[in-house]
């Protein structure tokens, strides 16, 4: 057993080596270098495969469409190893030797700061596509996921407003993209006039598998006459024994409904949701939406895979519609030079893939629509609810006290991602 | 009340799915509050494929029609009978969704439609089902019912749901009615039923001070049966700890081998736990069962392997062993990477699994918690047996005790390190196929155990298993009395200092092993 394991893992190696040596013996003058920053091994592997897969099938069907400016496009893949210092070493690399005009990349918002210093020193252009807890606006990254005011905030509406929730329980992993969240989330409850008493917050480490106390600690929050909704921002591996554990206690998504912003299609395609019907996600795309468009990406996405059973999720969307942005504005600039490319950016719009159209902001943030879906037998969501119209992605949230003075805008005479409308000063990035 | 008309009339006219499919949730409501006066058969079927997601509208023929999804079709069946009709793409049908609030709307009615349901067990659903959204106005019918079925399965619920549809009341004598039906409830839906009467600010002063001493008693009880329930949840998270941690006390304590590829082995367990289910589809049971032995033999031969072709060169030399064990230990992750994919796998419990042990409504123990208990208990006796009972177990403590002496009486030492290596690394194999039911089958799994169980074999006594097994269940306990107090991210941090501060008082653990290895 373990002998042919190996072998079909020395196959996989050699591939791996042969794919490299092909990419890099086409590499000539006459193609534009496309980096792919993902991480391939390592725990941030589980999400950040597919986005590579993505920039890859958004590669060839480029190259199928006959390129860009006349030339190919070619992918430079590397592997950051979800090591975040090697993160800043890859970009380096691929800036450097790759000179790459472009990279899609990073997952986790420490990957992103990590790269930011590089990416800044350098000039390069970097096109974040997952949802994040703001509060950053780099000259050199374009943000294609959800700021805090286009998944976070639009949810706790629909708590309250469709729901009817009254108390509120935050529930994170320990690190900065659910701090902030949770931060923003709760001044903006008690701006609404939720009662300090009526918000439980509550962070866990990574990878938390033992959620016995917690839950039935939330349990015992929602019996106090109020209607209670957990708010979620646990990433990633820690959702499913919490989601179990829910289940198991019998707390069902009419009593007590969890909203989540770090679990899609992907996520759930990894175990049996029947115990989760009826809770909630909030994102900007579900792979359920009703579109041409995304039935064709749907399509294309089990060609290139060759597996009809994967799924597409929000920030394929996000890795998407950079990807597609980028393509127009380096044809309407007619170069790939950074300079020329970032100014064409703003403004560019491209069909997202749920029917609407997204925009690029010259705060680096794209304006999207926002959807609410509830979790389906199947694994899928259905959308119950969907913002009236696109939302603006606010780099710097309105609902925290220090945040609500500072905007960001690349155009002059603002020409900053930190401008303090009171001093009016521009005080350049916080890292 | 033109609808009203129609759903009452015998034919239910299934036109009407068109204007149901472009309804917002407000008018859904509504239509839901006209079916469920209906009493038709009709409107409960229809009720019944709303709620289960399973209502469509089908424009071709202008109806609506139950489907099911098969593959990337659809099956459309008549509502009524259930007899299939044709199969459709999915543009082809639209469906009238359902949300959060509908569902609970449309589960109340039908739980109000089987509340006379000659089936106990269907009476008994639909009273918990009605006591999550306790109504008024169904008090009358619930007393009559109540009157004339003095049944016992359902008397305690039933006269807990009427004392809170009493709550629901304006008058006070029926609010103190309701107030003295619960004394004593534990459930958290008596609670909020109370809690919520006393957030209202309309009450005489006596029902008031009725409901607070009530709702302190029921807290006080709460929080007594609340530590019962959190002791269990401690051995429950311990004999997980010692499950992940018993093969490392074999490795660890009895070898003195450093495997940092001990995590890899629970994985390489639970991946054989989905290997077999995909064998084995549809009997999760049997798979279960199955896949304990074959996830001994898989992780125990990948044990043996590892020890003959690189920890066998490297005794005596605990740092290269460290290293390389976290190499291999890489490489097993991005084996199982390539080979099954970064994602999670979907490993399924058996049915007799899910659910849990009640003892009364504030404290319950679910069964996979049982299964893990029982099933770590009966581990850490067979071990114990194969150790102190079996002459393999002599041979092998003779062996790590004196390695020269034994040899030379006969015991081929380095096949005994060879099966010991493979023990422990079986029996963290099955480790792995209890935690595959109740948390992630990925890649990662390991991780998250190593530390752990390195700390437990250290803080119970290198070499001792009875010393893994009070460490584990104690450190299991413990994090789960100061969980609640300081969260989880501080309960860990505590954990480890409280551990780090004891090893430094007592460097050989709660329970030194006494003999001549120890000395050397």
């Amino acid at each position: 057993m373990l002998s042919t394991l190996s072998i079909k893992k020395r196959f996989a190696a050699l591939s791996l080596v042969t794919s490299l040596l092909t990419l890099n013996s086409v590499s000539a003058a006459d193609s534009i270098k496309v980096g792919v920053l993902h991480s391939l091994s390592g725990t941030m592997a589980i999400s950040e495969t597919t986005l590579k897969d993505t920039v890859l099938m958004m590669i060839d069907k480029q190259n199928e469409a006959g390129g860009l400016l006349g030339k190919q496009l070619e992918a430079v893949v590397v592997d950051p190893a979800s090591n975040w210092p090697l993160f800043a070493e890859k970009t380096r690399e691929l800036l450097e030797k790759e000179q790459v005009d472009v990279i899609f990349g990073c997952w986790t918002s420490v990957s992103r700061k990590s790269v930011l210093p590089v990416i800044e020193e350098l000039n390069g252009l970097l096109f974040y596509p997952v949802q994040y807890e703001g509060e950053e606006s780099s000259k050199n990254v374009f943000y294609t996921g959800a700021a805090p005011n286009q998944q976070a905030i639009p949810a706790v509406d629909y708590l309250i407003g469709e729901l009817g929730a009254e108390r509120f329980v935050l529930a994170g992993t320990d690190y900065v993209y659910p701090r902030t969240t949770n931060k923003i989330l709760e001044n903006y409850l008690k701006d609404l006039g939720v009662d300090d008493s009526d918000i439980m917050i509550n962070y866990t480490p990574f990878g938390h598998s033992d959620w016995q106390t917690i839950v039935s600690d939330i349990k015992a929050f929602g019996s106090a006459g109020k209607k209670t909704a957990v708010v979620s921002t646990i990433n990633g591996d820690a959702n499913v024994p919490f989601y179990k554990e829910l289940g198991n206690q019998g707390i069902s998504a009419e009593d007590i409904p969890v909203i989540a912003f770090s679990v899609g299609e992907e996520e759930l395609s990894g175990f049996d949701t029947g115990p989760l019907v009826g809770h909630l996600a909030a994102w900007n795309y579900f792979m359920s939406a009703e579109a041409d468009i995304n039935d064709e990406f749907i399509e294309t996405w089990h060609q290139f895979t060759g597996d009809e059973g994967r799924v597409t999720n929000d920030p394929m969307e996000a890795t998407y519609i950079g990807f597609e942005m980028w393509v127009k504005a380096v044809e309407k600039a007619g170069t790939t030079d950074v300079d020329s490319v970032r100014p064409a950016l703003y403004g560019t719009a491209v069909p997202n893939l749920t029917g609407g159209t997204a925009v690029m902001h010259t705060n680096h943030h794209l304006q999207k629509p926002v959807l609410i879906g509830e979790i389906l037998e199947d694994g899928q969501f259905e959308i119950v609810s969907a913002t009236a119209g696109e939302v603006i992605g606010d780099a710097w949230t309105n609902f925290l006290p220090d945040s609500a003075k500072i905007i960001a805008d690349w155009t002059s005479p603002v020409s900053c991602g930190n401008y303090n409308l009171e001093t009016q000063q521009c005080s350049g990035q916080n890292f | 009340m033109a609808l009203l008309a129609l759903f009452s009339s015998a034919t239910f006219a299934f036109e009407e799915g068109l204007a149901l499919s472009e309804s917002s949730w407000e008018e859904k409501a509504e239509w839901i509050e006209t079916l469920s006066k209906d009493t038709t058969d009709e409107a409960e079927q229809i009720l019944q494929h709303w709620v289960g997601g399973n209502l469509f509208y089908w424009p071709a023929e202008n109806r609506l029609v139950a489907g099911t999804k098969e593959g990337r079709k659809y099956e459309l069946r008549e509502i009524i009978g259930g007899l299939v009709i044709n199969v459709v793409k999915r543009k082809a049908v639209k469906k009238i969704k359902v949300n959060n609030k509908l569902r609970r709307q449309i589960k109340q009615a039908l739980a109000y439609r089987s509340l006379s349901s000659p089936d106990a067990s269907k009476r008994l659903k639909a009273i918990t089902e009605l006591k999550r959204k306790p109504d008024y106005s169904l008090l009358q019918t619930l007393l009559r019912l109540e009157v004339a079925n003095p049944d016992l399965t359902t008397a305690r619920d039933l006269r807990s749901l009427v004392g809170l549809g009493y709550l629901e009341s304006s008058r006070s004598t029926e609010q103190i009615e309701g107030i003295k039906r619960l004394t004593g409830n534990l459930s958290s839906e008596a609670k909020e039923g109370l809690s919520r009467l006393l957030l209202r600010e309309d009450l005489t002063s006596d029902v008031r001070a009725l409901g607070q001493r009530t709702i302190k008693d029921i807290e006080k009880k709460l929080l007594y049966w609340g530590h019962a329930q959190n002791i269990v949840f401690g051995v429950s998270l311990g004999s997980i700890l010692l499950l992940a941690a018993v093969g490392l006390a074999i490795t660890f304590g009895v070898m003195g081998v450093i495997n940092m590829a001990h995590g890899e082995f629970i994985m390489l367990g639970a991946y054989t736990t989905f290997v077999v289910q995909q064998i084995i589809p549809g009997n999760s049971a049997t798979a279960l069962l199955v896949s304990i032995p074959a996830a001994f033999m898989i992780a125990g031969a990948a044990g043996i392997l590892l020890e003959k072709s690189v920890i066998r060169h490297l005794y005596g030399r605990p740092l290269e062993t460290l290293l390389a064990t976290v190499g291999v230990s890489l490489l097993l992750q991005q084996m199982v990477r390539s080979i099954f994919g970064p994602l999670n796998q979907a490993v399924t419990s058996p049915e007799i699994l899910s659910g849990s042990f009640v003892v009364n409504a504030a404290f319950a123990i679910t069964y996979n918690r049982v299964f893990v208990i029982i099933f770590a208990a009966l581990v850490i006796v067979g071990l114990w047996l194969l150790m102190y009972r079996t002459s393999f177990g002599v041979r092998l403590r003779a062996v790590t005790m004196n390695r020269g002496m034994a040899a030379s009486m006969g015991i081929r030492s380095q096949r005994m390190d060879a099966l010991a290596f493979g023990l422990g690394s079986g029996v963290a194999g099955i480790a792995g196929v209890a935690i595959s039911q109740l948390t992630n089958v990925g890649p990662n799994l390991g991780q998250a155990y190593i530390v752990d169980s390195f700390m437990v074999v250290v803080f119970g006594g290198v070499g001792n298993l009875f010393g893994t097994a009070i460490a584990a269940i104690g450190l299991g306990v413990a994090t789960k009395i100061v969980e609640p107090i300081i969260g989880a991210v501080l309960a860990k941090i505590v954990i480890l200092i409280f551990i780090i501060l004891f090893i430094q008082r007592r460097p050989r653990g709660l329970f030194a092993l006494r003999g001549r290895s120890v000395e050397e």
